[in-house]
């Protein structure tokens, strides 16, 4: 370990030797420690985001908390030594310029190095196995994870008919999300609402620029690419409503582009399902097929690759007997 | 630094400073103005737009653009004012031409009063897309929910809008009309669905991005 700088004259703590004041400080920094980790990891652990809404914002919440929970005594090792050093050793004043002295280099300090060394490739190894271990058990933690994911849950299934769980499609364009349910006939709304306690897999898309599907309270993020089927899992805990932002500057409005989805019962699902499903019987037939993707066409409609576009489609004819403006 | 390098450089320093400002305040000058909503005799508001496939002046004579009768007079903006929780009656004169919609989804009618349009008189809750005429924008407004395609005129048409905006009501369009009721005072932002920028990567950018053009605000004021 180095020497001390010189000290003014008449100084206590001169007395100390450098092994004392690494001590002192290896004390304080330890004390200190302990209570910041058990505060941050107790106290402010619960509020940090995304909450505790889905299975995958609690599992975040919980790598945020460690994380943040490691960091303190990184944080507080940096600000007890400088917090030390001033303490103890900072120039007086009066002291005459020819009395300051640096202290000697601790370059080649096989020992510090040594010590450096190991922490730090401990802890980012450590954070590495930890990270990557909190992406396998969380099936991708929220993530969006491409067209086939490592990670999946039980029951899932590339083709959205065979898929066990609910298959939401996310469909970003400038500057609004919509969203079909392939297993429900296909049908497309602005709203997105999905049951609590239900796996969910969202298949992220976009029809132009690149935006990004984030359901800020579920946990769930995950890039909305042109030609891409981006699949992300989330499962919603609790019945309430989460905020669905785009993440990735898409343009003028990019601002603009949220919505909020809504958690419900199963009992209430089927009911909206239903309902909606009776609103979109008209629209269904312009609609395209279901597909993992849409590519625009050269006529400015979207269609799944291999399919002609339709010139005139077989549907309803606008216009029943809707009521009248009053 | 000598005295004249150090007037020379006060004096450019003073130039930028000034041409800032008066770039500023020619810009701010230029800003659509918002244009307040008419009152009905019933108490109730009303707005008239008309959509141009060229507006024809400014820095962009080529892009298609929104413009809103203010008075008798056609106003280049977006920016809009009505009150809140009140009902307003909107009149759009559709004067460019239409395509297939990139998400069939806007085909429908939504967030209006009854979920309809009037089309030329006739009321209807969806319009194919892939009609003759297609669909030539759409006045929509996401967080209010409100969506409204606007069919585009004949591609045949014998008489289509060819002089600088605003379009004369002697060529060929289409009149849409629809009522949604406000809520709350508030900035609603409201744009045009279908990418219709011509020239532009899969019809986005230009006209869809400018404020002005094919987008706006609804000033919901109390």
């Amino acid at each position: 370990m180095a020497e001390s700088p010189a000290r003014p004259e008449g100084s206590q703590r001169a007395e100390l030797t450098d092994r004392q004041h690494l001590g002192r400080i290896g004390l304080i920094w330890i004390v200190l420690s302990l209570i910041g980790m058990v505060l941050v990891y107790f106290v402010w652990g619960p509020h940090l985001p995304p909450g505790t809404d889905s299975k995958q914002a609690t599992n975040q919440q919980f790598d945020n908390r460690v994380l943040a929970t490691i960091a303190v005594p990184v944080f507080l090792f940096i600000w007890v030594y400088i917090g030390y050093v001033l303490a103890n050793w900072r120039v007086k004043a009066n002291t005459p310029v020819s009395e300051l002295v640096d202290g000697p280099p601790i370059r080649g300090h096989m020992g510090f190095q040594a010590t450096w060394l190991a922490v730090t490739t401990l802890t980012v190894l450590t954070l590495f196995v930890f990270g990557t271990a909190e992406l396998v058990t969380g099936d991708g933690s929220g993530t969006g994870s491409g067209q086939s994911p490592i990670w999946t849950p039980a029951g899932y299934s590339a083709d959205a008919a065979k898929s066990k769980l609910l298959v939401v499609q996310v469909i970003g364009q400038q500057w609004r999300w919509t969203f079909r349910y392939p297993q429900f006939g296909g049908i497309e709304t602005a709203q997105m609402v999905i049951p609590a306690g239900q796996e969910v897999q969202f298949s992220v898309t976009s029809l132009d620029v690149i935006h990004s599907f984030w359901a800020v309270g579920l946990g769930v993020k995950a890039d909305a690419n042109p030609g891409v089927n981006n699949i992300a899992f989330g499962e919603a805990l609790k019945n309430g409503s989460f905020d669905i932002r785009c993440a990735e500057l898409c343009g003028l409005w990019h601002g603009a582009m949220f919505t909020t989805g809504r958690v419900v019962s199963r009992a209430d699902f089927n009911t909206w399902i239903t309902a909606e499903s009776v609103t979109d019987v008209q629209l269904i037939p312009y609609l395209p097929p279901y597909a993992d993707i849409y590519l625009p066409q050269a006529d400015g409609g979207y269609y799944d690759p291999g399919q002609d576009p339709l010139p005139n489609p077989p549907g309803p004819t606008p216009n029943p007997s809707p009521s009248v403006i009053p | 630094m000598n005295r004249p390098a150090r007037a020379t450089a006060v004096v450019v320093a003073f130039a930028a400073v000034v041409g800032v400002v008066v770039g500023m305040a020619l810009y701010l000058i230029g800003y659509p103005p918002t244009v307040a909503a008419a009152s009905t005799s019933s108490g109730e508001e009303s707005i008239t737009l008309q959509t141009v496939p060229a507006i024809n002046s400014g820095d962009h004579p080529t892009w298609v653009s929104y413009m809103v009768l203010q008075g008798s007079q056609w106003v280049h903006s977006t920016a809009l004012q009505v009150h809140a929780n009140s009902v307003v009656h909107f009149t759009i004169y559709q004067f460019d031409t239409g395509s297939p919609l990139r998400n069939s989804f806007m085909d429908q009618v939504q967030g209006t009063v009854g979920g309809i349009e009037i089309l030329n008189g006739t009321p209807v809750h969806l319009i194919n897309d892939f009609s003759d005429n297609g669909i030539g924008h759409s006045f929509a407004i996401p967080s209010l929910a409100v969506s409204v395609p606007l069919p585009g005129v004949s591609a045949d048409a014998k008489n289509p809008c060819s002089t600088p905006a605003p379009c004369p009501m002697s060529s060929d369009h289409n009149t849409v009309q629809f009522t949604i009721r406000t809520g709350a005072a508030g900035t609603y932002q409201w744009q045009c669905f279908v990418p219709c920028a011509l020239g532009f990567p899969l019809g986005n950018g230009g006209p869809m991005s400018t404020f002005g053009y094919m987008s706006g605000y609804l000033k919901v004021v109390a």
